[in-house]
């Protein structure tokens, strides 16, 4: 308890630091912050009048409080694009965002493991060769690239999956339960729906997966090696256990726990690739909303998705060290 | 590891350049010898030395200079990939070959730049927070947790978004990034080398902590810096290629990747060759920085081989 505490203590500390940067972006860099929150079209009226309602007149630290109270009270800022508060929008893009983010962990996850750990057991074969550069290439293609490549061949010459968005332009989407889509027309039995949504997520969340697929085989295949390497290993072959066995069992059962810590890093790196990757596809979460609004010069939007992805990478990593702690006794009664 | 015909005769006096670095050489050769040994390890090297070619060289070699700084030649534009226009050309009738050539400096610049400034903060931070330890340590230290807690790329576009669009703010955001890897890595190899014996005894026998830090801890720091550089040069090129596709890097008509592949993508799919050719290129200058990166890594770390 003492442990998840501290932890939460760090993390309240770290929050303060992510929104001591945010302010310095936005309120310190040179250039006008009351032109920034305005947009690229007010007139000298309305900055004067954001200058005074902001408080961006006053002394820097005074102006740090008025973030501060800001952000506490869930107030972001406005957007000129859609003339709404940055929160309310955040709120509803950011489930998009959770559901791409989620499917292309699904396929790393899926993909990544079975992959380390033949890896591990084929070391230096041809498939292990393979498995490698297909790994090193996987964080060296540019997503959005890549994004571009799957729409030109999958979707457009071959015509087998749609080209962008979260459903079918007649489609309805389903009633809403967790705003995933998802998981919403499941609840709701709609197949047709279910199946018009995946087949929409299928191309961004492959783009989106694979620099953390890579890492992932990476991190796996080098602790299985390890596992396979230690006592219980030989001893386990010893009592005759079959090889299939020791592999899936004793091995990656310890192997687990490195290749989870890399999984709640690569979960928030990946709501960085959003950006990239939701703009090739028209996906609209937060990563679209973000580049829409740096391309139109509206500030508020962009800050406010930096501090949700921010946020979001503070809890996976908090969740993988609580999950850490749970898992392994040893970490527990060091860290305690 | 030496051939026996190498080793200089005993007896000769051992005053030549060759035989008074006999044991550096002795390692070089060894690194090189480890090096080579990987297939991956050598076509990265192969790719980074191309591209490092292509960004001296390019703007002599192209096939169409012109191209490069916004010639329009509405006559042949956007005319598919042959023997004139291997890589096709675009919308005003540049050569596709000549603007992709060109940009490798401007790519490789900016990444050699973002990673120099990177290592430049980082490499000083991180030894006086190994170095020191106590509150400088911590308020070090945080600071990089926080910034390690954000995705680059997007504090990178508020950055960008707040000093507006254009090569030199990209680079500056992305420098501004870029750091806090450098001070956990030096931090953590600091700490682990401080208490060493050699330099242990340095301090006894009064050596300065000046003297500490660059002839003992730095040369030994060398290794993993050099690594990480290898590798950041390939992440760096694909964060401004990112900038640049989004639309806040380099902008148009300079010839950077990103760019280019933003402004083909509108003319997808018929004109495909726009966003292939740009995109190829990212990946293999990337890829030959991680795979040498990776290669470096086996040759300074011997416990990393083959993991």
């Amino acid at each position: 308890m003492a442990v998840v505490l501290k932890r939460l203590a760090l993390l309240v500390v770290m929050l303060f630091g992510l929104l001591t940067i945010t302010f310095t972006i936005s309120h310190v860099a040179p250039g006008d912050p009351a032109a920034l929150a305005a947009g690229p079209d007010a007139t000298l009226e309305m900055r004067q009048r954001i200058r005074e309602e902001f408080g961006f007149n006053k002394p820097l630290p005074i102006q740090f409080g008025i973030y501060l109270a800001g952000v506490a009270r869930g107030d972001l800022g406005r957007s000129v694009q859609t003339n709404q508060s940055v929160t309310v929008d955040l709120l509803r893009y950011f489930p998009a965002t959770l559901e791409l983010v989620s499917a292309a962990m699904l396929i790393a996850v899926a993909l990544a493991i079975p992959l380390g750990m033949l890896s591990a057991m084929l070391r230096n074969t041809w498939f292990d060769h393979v498995a490698r550069i297909v790994s090193v290439s996987g964080v060296a293609v540019p997503m959005f690239w890549l994004g571009l490549m799957l729409q030109l061949f999958i979707a457009l010459h071959l015509g087998w999956l749609p080209l962008g968005g979260r459903l079918g332009l007649m489609a309805l989407p389903p009633e809403p339960v967790t705003h995933l889509y998802l998981v919403d027309s499941l609840l709701r039995g709609q197949w047709g729906t279910f199946m018009d949504a995946w087949a929409h997520i299928l191309l961004p969340a492959v783009a989106l997966c694979l620099p953390a697929l890579a890492a992932i085989v990476r991190v796996n295949r080098a602790e299985m090696i390890e596992a396979l390497a230690m006592d219980y290993v030989v001893n386990a072959r010893a009592q005759g256990i079959t090889r299939g066995r020791i592999v899936a069992v004793y091995a990656l059962k310890n192997a687990m726990l490195p290749t989870l810590a890399i999984i709640g890093l690569r979960y928030g790196w990946m709501l960085g690739g959003t950006v990239l990757v939701e703009t090739v596809f028209n996906w609209p979460g937060i990563g679209l909303y973000a580049t829409q609004s740096a391309v139109a010069q509206d500030f508020q939007p962009i800050m406010g998705v930096a501090l949700l992805i921010g946020v979001n990478f503070m809890l996976a990593n908090l969740l993988v060290d609580l999950c850490y702690g749970w898992l392994d006794p040893r970490t527990r009664e060091a860290g305690g | 590891m030496t051939e026996a015909g190498e080793r200089p005769p005993a007896l000769a006096a051992p005053d030549t350049w060759r035989e008074r670095h006999t044991a550096g050489l002795r390692q070089i050769r060894l690194y090189a010898h480890t090096y080579a040994r990987s297939f991956s390890a050598l076509l990265g090297l192969v790719l980074v030395l191309g591209f490092l070619l292509l960004a001296v060289i390019g703007p002599w070699i192209v096939p169409y200079p012109g191209d490069a700084t916004g010639e329009v030649h509405m006559d042949r534009k956007l005319l598919a990939p042959g023997a004139e226009h291997w890589f096709g050309t675009d919308e005003v009738g540049n050569d596709l070959l000549t603007r992709v050539v060109v940009g490798t400096r401007l790519s490789l610049t900016i990444a050699l730049v973002i990673t120099g400034v990177a290592s430049v903060i980082g490499v000083p931070l991180g030894m006086v927070a190994g170095l020191k330890g106590g509150w400088l340590r911590e308020v070090i230290m945080r600071t990089t947790d926080v910034f390690l807690s954000v995705p680059g790329l997007v504090l990178a576009i508020a950055i960008v978004a707040a000093m507006g669009p254009g090569v030199i703010n990209s680079v500056i955001a992305l420098s501004l990034v870029w750091w806090p890897g450098y001070v956990r890595l030096i931090e953590s190899k600091t700490l682990a080398l401080k208490n060493e014996l050699y330099i242990e005894a340095a301090r006894i026998s009064g050596a300065s902590t000046a003297r500490i830090v660059f002839v003992h801890l730095l040369p030994n720091c060398l290794s993993p810096i050099l690594v990480k550089a290898s590798m950041d040069m390939g992440m760096a090129i694909l964060a401004a290629a990112s900038l640049g596709f989004i639309g806040l890097g380099a902008q148009p008509p300079a010839p950077e990747w990103g760019a280019l592949i933003s402004i083909g993508r509108n003319y997808l799919p018929t004109w495909w060759w726009y966003v292939t050719f740009p995109g190829l290129a990212i990946y293999l200058a990337v890829l030959g920085f991680n795979l040498m990166g990776d290669g470096l890594r086996d040759v300074f770390d011997p416990r990393s081989r083959g993991r």
